[in-house]
């Protein structure tokens, strides 16, 4: 976390999460859901707000408990938290929606292993306060939805056509590998190549970071000291720790 | 069903990686360098053989409604699935470290990162309802031998990249993703193979 952007009130912690560190586009978390839900809207939107759900929830409880909790014993306690969280969301969809529940089949009990929760849990949660939080949580969820939201559409629209079911381009022109496997890595590809080509405009003089693939889960829910989540770790400084080490 | 076919519609058919998207974390930081991707993929085949089969034991003995306890329990399956992959990763680790010191030193760095790794846990509940013991075991293996070619792979394919002349604001993660997406479409290659 910056600390530009520490305490520094809710609606700063909600954009934080929703643009400038936006979890798919510019942090690079949580890629399974975001390539194998976004086959359609409707999907990458259930998908989004359950996440969100979970977030906002999960930042909350570890915030309310920040104090409680043993600093050593912290990741088997969070990951407790999120998994009952992803228990009730899962049971809740399987009751009210069953139809996405069904065609989201087993990412909604892998919500669990999303880095980007337990990453804010251990990045934000377990440090601010519990209005901050909620709003973290609720930034970070509404960007992922967002994010996976264009994803979505634009596969749905070169793949099958449609938008939320209504028929856009007729049936002739789709190209169907953008529904399919190879057309999510292409889209995501695409958009972050679009994102970096704005970034290099924009900072032409400084210094391109370029996309920053840090799996920070990895780190996070190791619990391990020595690979402290830092939040700017880069692919490069990733590796050089793990060959340090 | 027959166990080979098993291993080849796991590993090769519906890749875990490539079609299902499970895994995508380390496929995507940890395949730099060749032999740290191998790394990867031996700790993940090391560690989702012995996830699937304590998972599903667990499943079978404690959270069925024919398990001991006799009442329904299988809503519990995430959260004891995945405390039980997480204490079991930090005990494999434990026990590698302990006694066979040389694995320990090859694959250290990658084991903890694997308790986060979606496809442990993914393999664990996919194969609980519809397998047998053996063939769940046999799921794990060919699950994370796909995962192991993929990321060796990719990792080969990255290190070649490095010399070529990227346009500046595909490098980086775009042309990763562009690569995988071409080796998802070559994996296309094998469906029909198995029914």
């Amino acid at each position: 976390m910056n600390e530009s952007i520490k305490n520094k009130g809710f609606a700063n912690c909600f954009t934080n999460g929703l643009i400038f560190e936006n979890p798919t586009f510019v942090l690079m978390l949580g890629m399974c859901p975001t390539l194998a839900v976004t086959t359609s809207l409707s999907n990458a939107i259930g998908m989004g707000l359950s996440t969100t759900a979970v977030l906002v929830m999960s930042n909350l409880f570890i915030s309310l408990l920040r104090k409680i909790i043993p600093d050593r014993v912290r990741i088997p306690s969070y990951i407790v938290i999120v998994a009952t969280l992803v228990t009730i969301v899962q049971l809740l969809l399987e009751a009210y929606f069953p139809d996405l529940y069904e065609s989201l089949g087993i990412y909604i009990p892998l919500i669990v292993v999303n880095c980007i929760i337990l990453g804010r849990a251990e990045a934000f949660a377990s440090k601010n306060t519990v209005i901050d939080s909620i709003a973290d949580g609720l930034g970070m969820g509404l960007g992922f939805s967002i994010a996976i939201s264009c994803i979505a559409i634009v596969r749905e629209l070169l793949g099958a056509g449609d938008v939320f079911g209504y028929s856009i381009i007729p049936d002739e022109f789709n190209i169907s590998i953008f529904v399919l496997a190879p057309g999510a890595f292409f889209v995501l590809a695409f958009l972050t190549a679009l994102q970096n080509k704005l970034k290099i405009r924009k900072d032409s003089s400084g210094t391109v970071m370029g996309c920053n693939l840090d799996c920070k889960n990895c780190e996070i829910c190791v619990g391990n000291d020595k690979l402290k989540v830092e939040n700017t770790v880069s692919t490069d400084a990733l590796q050089n720790k793990k060959e340090e080490k | 069903m027959n166990l080979f076919l098993i291993l080849i519609s796991s590993s090769l058919v519906s890749n875990v990686v490539l079609s299902r998207f499970l895994g995508i974390c380390p496929f995507l930081g940890v395949s730099k360098k060749t032999d740290t991707a191998f790394g990867m993929g031996l700790a993940v085949l090391f560690v989702i053989t012995i996830a699937t089969a304590v998972t599903y034991s667990i499943n079978e003995i404690f959270l069925k409604p024919t398990g001991i306890f006799k009442i329904d329990l299988t809503y519990l399956q995430t959260i004891v699935f995945i405390l039980v992959i997480a204490a079991l990763v930090q005990f494999v680790e434990m026990f590698l470290k302990k006694y066979i010191v040389s694995l320990y030193e090859s694959l250290g760095v990658y084991l903890p990162l694997i308790t986060t790794n979606c496809a442990v846990l993914g393999v664990a509940l996919s194969v609980v309802e519809e397998y047998t013991f053996v063939e769940a075991i046999c799921y794990g293996v060919g699950t994370s031998i796909g995962f192991l070619i993929s990321i060796v792979l990719l990792a080969s394919i990255r290190e070649r990249n490095e010399y070529n002349d990227i346009p500046e604001s595909f490098k980086g993660m775009p042309i990763t993703l562009i690569t995988a997406g071409l080796m998802a479409i070559t994996f296309f290659g094998f469906s029909g193979m198995v029914k």
